[in-house]
């Protein structure tokens, strides 16, 4: 749990004191914390309505409506599988089929080295390069197994 | 100097200036449908009931009447043709899941629907976030809210426990909510916060 003890709690207060205690940075606060602890924990949420003076139901509003969000644990990398259209009939269910057996984990799925957690997308602009994944910000194109397994030794 | 005026329906209407197309048409005696309209709540625009024709030159819009503020010079039309049309879909869709609701049952009388091509069903929740905002604006207990979007977006308490320190001995939303059933029908939606 990346959010037990003071120093979790420390970090969001940093990034809380960034934006002033606005009640308006709300979104930009959840965005923060979602990006230096990959997920948003019941006690950020409960420690960052508190600091704002917003009330719960309000903030679990913003946290459950962007998918940029997440409100289980993430692994340390996320490797995106793109469903859209295009993928689709050059074959993304079956790499995403692939994938899943690798990671050992279905998708919205974190491996048990809580090194990735696998989503899926539709559509991420490179149709051209269908099917295509992504780990973090780097996109692949129709990866084989070996490929794939060259890739992911990359990550840790 | 507050005063604006309108036109509604070819009549000319004095309002004042922070009212609503809604509340100017009322002052007139028009019955203009709403479901999600509350008159102690906030604007939520969520139902589309209570959409009017907004009528400038040649070019008309739609717009949603409880939300939309008065202004010097606007021609409204509260049942136009392009009005009833909009309103008889959004009642169709309504009237699938609130076929038990007198208001709608009247308006969809009016409006000539008897039938919805939707499946028709009782579901607990049409969205219109009435309990929501009244629990957040009127009871200020913020017990309640939306979670989830699209197809999964449903009312949960927040956190779960709300409901029995809080809403046991309240149930004031339940009058509120057009099917009746919030916030009694503890069990029906899953609520996606533990506490
Ligand atoms: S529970 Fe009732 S009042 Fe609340 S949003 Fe749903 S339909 Fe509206
Ligand atoms: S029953 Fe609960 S949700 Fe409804 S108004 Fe009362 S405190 Fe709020
Ligand atoms: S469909 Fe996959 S990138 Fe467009
Ligand atoms: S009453 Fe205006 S949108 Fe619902």
């Amino acid at each position: 749990m990346t959010d037990d003890g003071a120093s979790a709690f420390a970090l969001v207060d940093k990034i809380i004191n960034r934006y002033g205690g606005e009640r308006g940075t709300l979104i930009q606060i959840l965005l923060d914390v979602q990006k230096e602890n990959r997920w948003l924990s019941g006690e950020s949420l409960e420690h960052i309505a508190e600091r704002l003076h917003v009330p719960l139901p309000r903030v679990y509003e913003i946290a459950t409506f962007y998918k940029a969000f997440s409100l289980t644990e993430r692994g340390r990398h996320l490797v995106t599988v793109c469903l859209g259209t295009a993928c689709h009939v050059r074959g993304a269910p079956t790499l995403l089929d692939r994938i899943s057996r690798k990671l050992g984990v279905k998708s919205g799925g974190t491996s048990s080295d809580g090194r990735f957690t696998l989503l899926t997308v539709n559509c991420m602009g490179c149709c051209a390069l269908g099917p295509v994944i992504a780990i973090d910000e780097s996109y692949f194109s129709n990866p084989s197994n070996s490929d794939f397994d060259r890739i992911l030794g990359q990550y840790k | 100097m507050n005063s604006i005026t309108l036109t509604i329906d070819g009549k000319s209407v004095e309002a004042r200036s922070g009212e609503t197309i809604l509340d100017a048409a009322r002052s007139l005696g028009i019955d203009v449908p709403t479901l999600c309209h509350h008159k102690d709540l906030l604007p939520h625009g969520s139902c589309r009931l209570c959409l009017v024709e907004l009528k400038q030159g040649a070019r008309s819009q739609l717009v949603a009447s409880c939300g939309y503020y008065v202004k010097n010079g606007l021609t409204v039309e509260t049942d136009s043709p392009r009005v009833q049309r909009a309103r008889k879909l959004v009642l169709e869709i309504l009237f699938a899941s609130l076929h038990e609701n007198t208001d709608i049952q009247r308006y969809a009388r009016r409006y000539g629907v008897s039938r919805s091509r939707y499946k028709r069903s009782l579901e607990y929740c049409v969205l219109c976030g009435l309990c929501v905002r009244y629990c957040q604006e009127v009871k200020k207990a913020d017990c309640i809210g939306f979670v989830g979007r699209g197809v999964h977006r449903e009312v949960a308490w927040i956190p779960l426990s709300r409901y029995d320190d809080t809403c046991k001995k309240c149930m004031d939303c339940q009058a509120i909510c057009p099917t009746g059933v919030f916030p009694s029908n503890w069990g029906m939606a899953s609520p996606a916060v533990e506490s």
